[in-house]
């Protein structure tokens, strides 16, 4: 059989080309499964981890340049409003060891925040909303600021630049259009009985 | 093969064959991606590192496989299936391991498949019945002068872009004329060997 395929031209130039064909075909499956890229680039992987406020505590003009940055090897805990849970996750994106919170880029807030600008105290110099990161105050010069709730991230950085201090931050307050269902697992979950009694003796 | 043979080859195939200015392989990119040094160097790493890879692949196809079955004559058809195949491994294998390398890169990787002079150069591998060795280095060879005079022009070019070109021969036309110029400039290393 082998003879005859051999002393054939047709039959040997289709077995060597076929053959050809199948063995770069397997080399390249192996390769489409053992050298896989899942989703998206790096890049776009850690901008969505990153918090999204774009408040450029971390010394980069927002979250994306941020981002740019830990690829080209900045170090990850520069984000105060991601907090340590985004340390972490970013640590595990990039296989590294979490590091704690880098204390000169600010503290982590502890409950989420908007800045307030009394109103009658206001004189109108526009120096938050040039420091606003996401255009989040109205006003124009001598003109009173106002916040918008909505786009405000919290991020503090209007509060050092004006003049009179008029600026606070207040805790946001709960109400219908800011209120939204708890993460299923963000409390242990008293399902059975016995899940309750555990959690009295521990208090 | 001696020390001395090892650096004909090489100065051979740089200099006095270079591939795009004396034997016009490969010019598409040649003229396609020299309008930027930095696009430049990386496409000539890329052409590089798959035209080695290349030359030693089809070697070993043309010794092991065409030539006891005496399938001469296949040799253009299965080198392009080599290459088109080894360009895909090496895209799949970068993306993998060096991302960074890879963005860089960019569309010229795959684009190295159609360049005529990594096909030339397992063609003429076998044209000039290169052994092992040899094929590997005239690859590396030949792609390192591919890549140098790739970088030379590409020099030449990021200055004719801010010089004061005669309307006429703005853009691609004073391209051409400076790598006209540029193969006459390498007709002079003709005598330094004879491979």
């Amino acid at each position: 059989m082998l003879e005859l395929i051999f002393h054939n031209p047709i039959a040997s130039a289709l077995t060597a080309l076929v053959s050809l064909s199948l063995l770069f075909g397997a080399i390249l499956g192996f390769a489409a499964v053992r050298y896989k890229v899942e989703g998206n680039p790096i890049v776009e992987r850690i901008d969505n981890i990153l918090p999204q406020t774009q408040c450029g505590q971390c010394g980069y003009p927002g979250c994306k340049p941020y981002a740019q940055a830990i690829v080209g090897g900045d170090a990850i805990n520069k984000c105060p409003p991601g907090g340590q849970s985004t340390i972490n996750a970013l640590a595990d994106l990039l296989d590294i060891e979490a590091p704690q919170l880098d204390a000169e880029h600010g503290a982590e807030p502890e409950v989420k925040k908007v800045a307030f600008i009394r109103e009658a105290e206001c004189i109108g110099c526009t120096k938050c909303i040039q420091a606003c990161p996401t255009d989040a105050i109205l006003g124009a010069a001598k003109q009173m600021h106002t916040v918008i709730v909505d786009e405000c991230t919290g991020c503090d950085l209007c509060v050092d630049p004006c003049p009179v201090d008029c600026i606070d931050m207040l805790p946001v307050t709960e109400h219908l259009s800011t209120w939204s269902w708890e993460l299923p697992n963000a409390k242990p979950r008293n399902l059975i009985a016995s899940d309750k009694h555990q959690q009295d003796q521990a208090a | 093969m001696s020390i001395n043979e090892f650096f004909l080859i090489l100065l051979g195939t740089i200099f006095v064959n270079n591939f795009v200015l004396v034997q016009f392989l490969g010019l598409c990119p040649f003229m396609g991606v020299s309008n930027k040094l930095e696009s430049a160097i990386g496409m000539g790493a890329a052409t590089t590192f798959v035209m080695t890879i290349a030359s030693v692949c089809t070697y070993l196809v043309d010794h092991w496989m065409l030539a006891p079955l005496g399938l001469e004559y296949l040799r253009t058809i299965a080198f392009i299936l080599v290459i088109a195949a080894v360009v895909q491994f090496v895209k799949m294998f970068m993306e993998k391991t060096s991302p960074l390398l890879y963005r860089v890169l960019g569309v010229f990787l795959p684009l190295i498949t159609v360049n005529c002079a990594v096909l030339g150069v397992a063609l003429l591998n076998t044209q000039k019945a290169h052994n092992f060795f040899e094929s590997t280095l005239y690859g590396f060879g030949g792609a390192l002068g591919f890549s140098i005079v790739l970088i030379l022009f590409s020099a030449m070019r990021e200055r004719l872009a801010v010089a004061d070109v005669p309307q006429p021969f703005k853009g691609a036309a004073i391209g051409m004329i400076t790598a006209g110029l540029m193969s006459l400039a390498f007709m002079g290393f003709t005598g330094l060997a004879a491979h």
